[in-house]
């Protein structure tokens, strides 16, 4: 399939604001369902509120758009139910790790074996540019004018601590990579997790002195180091620092596997 | 055969999911309903099915919907503070139209209230606890069989409906033991979802146009159709929409599929009305000390009946209003501070005294409390 039958067209054009990361991901996104031979039928998209929440807007796979932060716990469901499902779930920063971090940590434990796509923005652009769970500290937002004193999350360490066995980070101002690091996660087997660094102009940007995406992108840069450059770095010079790549990439039998044992123990009798 | 086993409430609610078809369950331990997910997760991998234990009451209805629209009937147990927070998604099932069953085995609240007792104070919250307008099935059981049968029912009215149901038991059925039968189930008595007919690029899952029921047909993901659940305001394709006109068609959806269908959905039983001056209505736990009173009230010589609500909501508006519109009063005994007994006084044209007898001190309601009501209203 050519990656523009994933795309409702008719849609266009998309409703983000000019600068936005969000279609440069959503493009990724599609562009790796092609390359995979991802079909609509077999494809689930779930996704939360905010935003990005409004991707499947644009979609013409099967979607599912429930409830801010609960993505994840959906698409749980939906995968375990029916495995050969490719399951993908879309979430923001604030729909994913503030208030979904609950089913965040618990579905990278669980390991399920759903691909989800955390577009990080560093506030909730919806509602108008408030704080979130990524905001860093010193950042100004709609509801930190006086500089907001709580540390952003490093959502990758903490898909990492638990359990991930893939994590990735990587930024709209790098298509090629962007994509390739999603194109990887959909196919790896297991709870994937890739975090897009994404400019929200209108809001964060504006915010703290960079009203134009290419600014933001410039920050983005300027704070981004590479996985291996990371390595060479003390903790103190990784302060602040956004590290690019792919992190953690590990093997490990996902829950619906590991399920069919209980199926087959349960089957024979043995339980206890 | 017919096998009487003796049994405990929360035991015959699993049977019942499972006679049902139910083959996904996903949730978190609350007392007084563990023992239905600890059976649970014992039955149904031997079926096939799959038992997860989610992080939380929001995580395991929202894992029930996914499951319901991948394809298996699933269903979700807990009691008031787990049915508290499952109130955001069960939202998303009103609204995405999504079967699923939710079993609420009631307690003592509000909040942690007391863990292990009874109460029957979740009448309102199970029909207007997720916030906007919208329909909702309830029912109630009263004893272990009807554990096993209202909770079939439950999954068939959920998949023909397209709804949530909520089994609304509580702690003194859920607890308690006594013989009941596991029926033997014939597929005639077993519903499941419509499916699409039309030709997959027709396909819009919330399309209920020419649908005589207003529901609209329901394909499981991984199907030939393509299935868009929105639990945003939505068209007929499953696409967001804000246009006015089609939220106030969709909005009224919600309500008017259940009035549509409310004959089919409302059941209620009736004991010893036939000849009643006064009757007692109520369901769930204070069934069964009603009846226990209702013998007492008719030995004294108070032609007393009773009306049992085994659907809770939509609310059996018709049978209420026909006894009370032939009996001198009633009572409405509940475990709770008058849920129930200000839906019936809203259908009381308002010649015959109404009163409750209610208790929220985590004890059942006693046959002599409701025997002594009776006598006050009778005299």
């Amino acid at each position: 399939m050519n990656y523009m039958d994933y795309l409702k067209t008719q849609k266009f054009p998309l409703f983000w604001c000019g600068g936005c990361g969000n279609g440069a991901v959503l493009g990724a996104i599609v562009r790796s369902f092609a390359a995979l031979d991802y079909t609509l039928e077999n494809t689930v998209v779930v996704t939360g509120i905010g935003c990005w929440g409004k991707a499947d807007d644009y979609l013409t796979t099967n979607s599912f758009h429930g409830t801010h932060g609960r993505a994840l716990a959906f698409a749980t469901g939906i995968k375990l139910a029916n495995p050969k499902l490719r399951v993908i779930a879309l979430m923001g920063d604030g729909d994913g790790v503030t208030i979904g971090g609950n089913h965040f940590i618990h579905a990278a434990r669980r390991n399920v074996d759903v691909t989800a796509i955390l577009v990080n923005n560093f506030n909730y652009g919806m509602t108008g540019g408030q704080y979130s769970g990524t905001t860093p500290e010193n950042s100004l937002t709609s509801t930190s004018r006086y500089g907001h004193i709580e540390a952003g999350f490093d959502i990758c360490k903490l898909a990492e601590a638990a359990g991930a066995p893939f994590v990735a980070r990587t930024a709209t101002d790098n298509p090629p990579a962007m994509e390739k690091l999603i194109s990887e996660g959909l196919d790896k087997k297991g709870f994937s997790f890739i975090e897009v660094i994404a400019p929200c102009p209108t809001h964060f940007g504006r915010n703290n002195g960079m009203r134009q995406a290419a600014e933001l992108m410039q920050w983005v840069k300027d704070k981004s180091v590479s996985v291996a450059k990371a390595k060479t770095m003390s903790p103190e010079e990784l302060h602040d620092k956004l590290i690019m790549g792919k992190l953690v990439d590990v093997d490990g039998e996902d829950y619906g596997s590991k399920y069919l044992r209980v199926i087959a123990s349960a089957s024979s009798g043995n339980e206890e | 055969m017919k096998q009487i086993i003796f049994g405990m409430g929360n035991e015959a609610i699993t049977e019942g999911a499972l006679a049902a078809g139910a083959r996904f369950y996903a949730g978190y331990p609350i007392t007084p309903s563990s023992e239905i997910a600890e059976l649970s997760s014992i039955r149904l991998p031997r079926l096939g099915g799959m038992y997860v234990q989610m992080e939380d009451e929001i995580g395991s209805i929202a894992a029930i919907i996914g499951a319901s629209v991948a394809g298996v009937k699933s269903y979700t147990a807990t009691s008031g503070p787990g049915f508290s927070l499952m109130q955001e998604n069960l939202g998303v099932a009103v609204m995405g139209e999504i079967p699923c069953v939710i079993i609420n085995v009631q307690r003592s609240g509000p909040s942690t209230g007391l863990a292990t007792k009874p109460a029957q104070g979740d009448v309102m919250q199970a029909q207007w606890g997720t916030h906007g307008d919208h329909g909702i099935i309830a029912l109630s059981p009263s004893s272990v069989q009807e554990c096993y049968d209202l909770t079939v029912r439950a999954f068939n009215l959920a998949e023909r409906y397209r709804t949530p149901v909520i089994l609304l038991a509580d702690e003194i059925v859920g607890h308690m033991r006594e013989g009941y039968q596991i029926r033997e189930l014939l597929p005639h008595d077993i519903i499941d979802r419509k499916k699409p007919t039309c030709p997959p690029r027709d396909y819009q899952p919330y399309d209920f146009s020419g649908e005589e029921d207003e529901i609209a047909p329901l394909a499981p993901y991984g199907s030939e159709y393509i299935t868009r659940i929105n639990g945003s305001g939505h068209d007929e394709s499953g696409d967001a929409c804000g246009r006015p006109d089609n939220a106030a068609k969709f909005n009224s959806h919600y309500l008017n599929k259940f009035r549509i269908n409310q004959k089919d959905i409302i059941e209620t039983k009736s004991f010893d009305l036939d000849d009643a001056e006064y009757a007692i209505i109520t369901f769930g736990c204070s069934v069964r000390s009603s009846k226990a009173a209702l013998k007492l009230a008719r030995q004294k010589g108070i032609k007393a009946g009773l009306l049992q609500l085994v659907t809770i909501w939509p609310f059996p508006k018709e049978q209420v209003r026909e006894v009370c519109s032939r009996v001198k009063g009633v009572v409405v005994p509940e475990m709770n501070l008058g849920q129930i007994l200000g839906e019936v006084s809203k259908t009381n044209p308002g010649q015959i005294p109404i009163v409750g007898v209610n208790r929220v001190d985590g004890q059942m309601i006693t046959p002599y409390e409701i025997l002594a009501r009776l006598e006050e209203v009778a005299k």
